[in-house]
């Protein structure tokens, strides 16, 4: 009687959501080539995650969506930042983690048991700047823009920049170099392509979430940097996609390995993922991809989950929602300016989350 | 005076509670040991948190030493810190802002206590106790998208025409630097300052007024000859209240500071607080020693605080040492 009741409940809200919301977006049972697995209908079921800030507009959007179609399970996941997520799954606070950059080696020996790394999203990282001379979007080649961030160029005039944009009216102004001072996924990304790009700075600065910067201001946040980047004349900034698109900045064109300027555009980006080969621990740097159309600024966020969970119920739970992520949730990225997971990604996760066990016992 | 009427308010209670014998002292007992109680929490959490941080900062503090205080080199790549530019920029900002900040805090509390019509003494005392209800987080976007475009385009141009011989003006304008952080601390702080003096003018003895008035003195007078001398460690006292808000601000400041762990002499030049590299780095921190050498940072912040404190305490203690009353 009560268990009939809650899946009546279940129904009722899976169909009114079908109704309100006729897209094949939320419809768990959309693809039959990979039927979403429903979870236990037991009794409420709450997951606790941490991690990374840069997907949390796209986790946020899954989470509600997935609470909508299967009210039992409760998902809270605190952006608090990839070092905070990672530090937190090793501790066991949480039932899984999220980050950026994927765990160091240190880090994974840290951890009690071995842990996944599941690719969850794309992101981009976008050149924005405010130079009110130029209309049309800059092309930037990588050595430049790595010039730039080292200091060796200060002009927006400099010779260098006009090469490549030789109809713009640069002015002689100085560059205003703007980055990101709280350590973040996205600082990570971009200056995982400046060392790819350019020897000089590999060596001179090299990659992190945090690093020290040659020269230029520090801002906090993405919403710093956008706030830097609608005040300042003059500046130049990288921010991840979404604000650019949503505060409607400039974006550069950035020439990739194929010699192509290439505009930051959803399609751009999931090309790059495909140009990368995906080795079996499922991480991967996407910077500087080799495909032709490929925008050379992205990267994969991961969600972290224990190969065994202790928690049968929990594994579970996780397990199928991973599930749901990886493919109904993959829908939900375009319009949040992420890029879905390449359809090759897709099977490799796939193949991976079949392995997630508790206890030794399979929990797909 | 006041102790009088202090005295006969309590003489009839205390007699009730002698008729009522045991039980009375056994309430007094323990309403004593209850408030010991609370207030050894506060020691015992300063203790704790001393040493929590100074465990969480073994690892860096034995990779580093003394190298940590006087080194300029904080790079989380190289897994090398130094925190001297933080050291520097909280500091300075510090007295930057109380530069700015005291002496107009100062003539907000005296024409709110001495000089204002009464009518507008407690809209404007409200209004200026509002300033210090606005989150930090609010300045500091008004510091991004108002302050700092202000500064870059009017005052610090200005600035350099005139005083830039000066090395504290000169460089290039940028609007986010040590000059914005300096002016946002103020801006936070004054309320508290204001707030603070402005009780502290107002429990000045109204007969020291008229005593001055008597003598024939103007008001400015009045305030110089008979106000401020008695008020003096009170006042002091406010300025450290606003010193201990001003180190220890973080979202603000890290807003328009402009975040380079560069020592400058120029205002105009970005910098970096202690507060605000731990704020911005801690979340993502990974590996043992950065943890390590962020929670030194921590360790180091505490310390600073505590030595200025100690500090204006000392200053609070030898101006009360002077003898109070001023000259015409």
């Amino acid at each position: 009687m009560f268990f009939g009741r809650r899946e009546l409940l279940v129904l009722a809200a899976g169909l009114s959501f079908a109704c309100n919301k006729p897209a094949p977006a939320g419809d768990s049972k959309g693809s039959a080539a990979s039927p979403a697995p429903v979870p236990s209908q037991a009794g409420p079921i709450s997951l606790n995650g941490a991690g990374a800030t840069f997907p949390n507009p796209l986790y946020s959007k899954w989470i509600a969506e997935y609470n909508k179609q299967f009210p039992n399970i409760r998902i809270n996941y605190q952006p608090i930042g990839s070092g905070g997520g990672i530090r937190q799954i090793i501790a066991g606070t949480v039932d899984f983690g999220a980050t950026d950059a994927p765990m160091k080696e240190d880090e994974s020996k840290q951890a009690p048991a071995k842990l996944f790394h599941i690719p969850a999203t794309i992101g981009a990282v976008v050149i924005s700047y405010k130079v009110p001379e130029v209309t049309e979007p800059l092309k930037l080649s990588p050595d430049v823009l790595a010039d730039i961030y080292l200091g060796k160029i200060k002009k927006w005039n400099d010779p260098k920049i006009s090469a490549d944009n030789k109809d713009a009216k640069l002015p002689a102004k100085d560059i205003s170099v703007v980055y990101r001072t709280d350590g973040s996924g996205t600082t990570n990304v971009f200056t995982d392509y400046l060392s790819a790009v350019s020897a000089e700075w590999k060596e001179k600065v090299g990659v992190g979430k945090s690093v020290k910067w040659p020269t230029g201001l520090g801002a906090k946040g993405n919403d710093g940097v956008t706030g830097q980047l609608t005040t300042t004349p003059y500046t130049i900034g990288y921010i991840e996609r979404a604000y650019a698109t949503q505060n409607k900045l400039p974006m550069a064109e950035l020439k990739n390995t194929a010699g192509k300027f290439v505009a930051p555009t959803t399609a751009a980006i999931s090309a790059a993922a495909e140009g990368v080969e995906m080795p079996a621990e499922l991480y991967v740097s996407l910077v500087n991809s080799s495909a032709e159309t490929a925008y050379p600024i992205s990267g994969y966020s991961y969600l972290l989950v224990y190969a065994d969970a202790k928690d049968g119920t929990k594994g579970e739970a996780i397990a199928k929602y991973l599930w749901w992520a990886l493919h109904d949730g993959q829908k939900f990225s375009e319009s949040l300016d992420y890029a879905p997971l390449p359809a090759k990604v897709v099977t490799l996760v796939e193949a991976r989350l079949k392995e997630l066990t508790a206890g030794g016992k399979k929990l797909l | 005076m006041t102790i009088q009427s202090d005295v006969s308010l309590i003489r009839p209670r205390s007699k009730l509670r002698l008729a009522l014998g045991r039980e009375a002292n056994f309430g007094d007992l323990a309403f004593r040991r209850i408030t010991a109680l609370f207030a050894g929490s506060v020691i015992v959490l300063l203790v704790w948190m001393a040493v929590e941080m100074g465990l969480a900062s073994k690892l860096s503090l034995a990779e580093f030493g003394l190298g940590f205080l006087t080194g300029s080199d904080w790079n989380p790549v190289r897994d090398h810190y130094g925190a001297l530019p933080f050291v520097f920029g909280t500091v300075v900002s510090s007295i930057l802002a109380l530069c700015i900040s005291v002496p107009i805090s100062l003539g907000i509390a005296i024409y709110l206590s001495e000089l204002a019509h009464p009518r507008l003494k407690t809209p404007m005392g409200f209004l200026v106790e509002l300033l210090a209800a606005v989150p930090s987080v609010v300045y500091g976007l008004w510091g991004i998208f108002a302050l700092a475009p202000w500064l870059r385009e009017s005052v610090e141009p200005m600035l350099a025409k005139t005083l830039g011989f000066l090395p504290l003006f000169q460089g290039p304008h940028q609007g986010f630097g040590m000059l914005a952080g300096g002016i946002i601390l103020a801006i936070m702080i004054t309320p508290t300052i204001s707030s603070v003096s402005r009780e502290v003018l107002r429990a000045v003895p109204h007969a020291l007024r008229e005593g001055a008035i008597g003598l024939g003195a103007t008001r400015w007078e009045v305030v110089r000859v008979a106000v401020l001398p008695y008020a003096k460690s009170g006042l002091v006292g406010a300025v450290i209240l606003g010193l201990g808000r001003a180190l220890g601000e973080t979202m603000a400041i890290t807003m328009v500071i402009g975040n380079r762990s560069e020592i400058s002499l120029s205002l105009f030049a970005p910098s970096y607080t202690m507060a605000s590299v731990i704020a911005n780095e801690f979340t993502e921190a990974t590996g043992q020693l950065y943890l390590s050498a962020l929670a030194e940072v921590g360790l180091l912040l505490f310390f600073v605080t505590v030595a200025l404190n100690v500090f204006a305490r000392l200053l609070v203690w030898r101006v009360g040492k002077l003898p109070e009353g001023g000259r015409l």
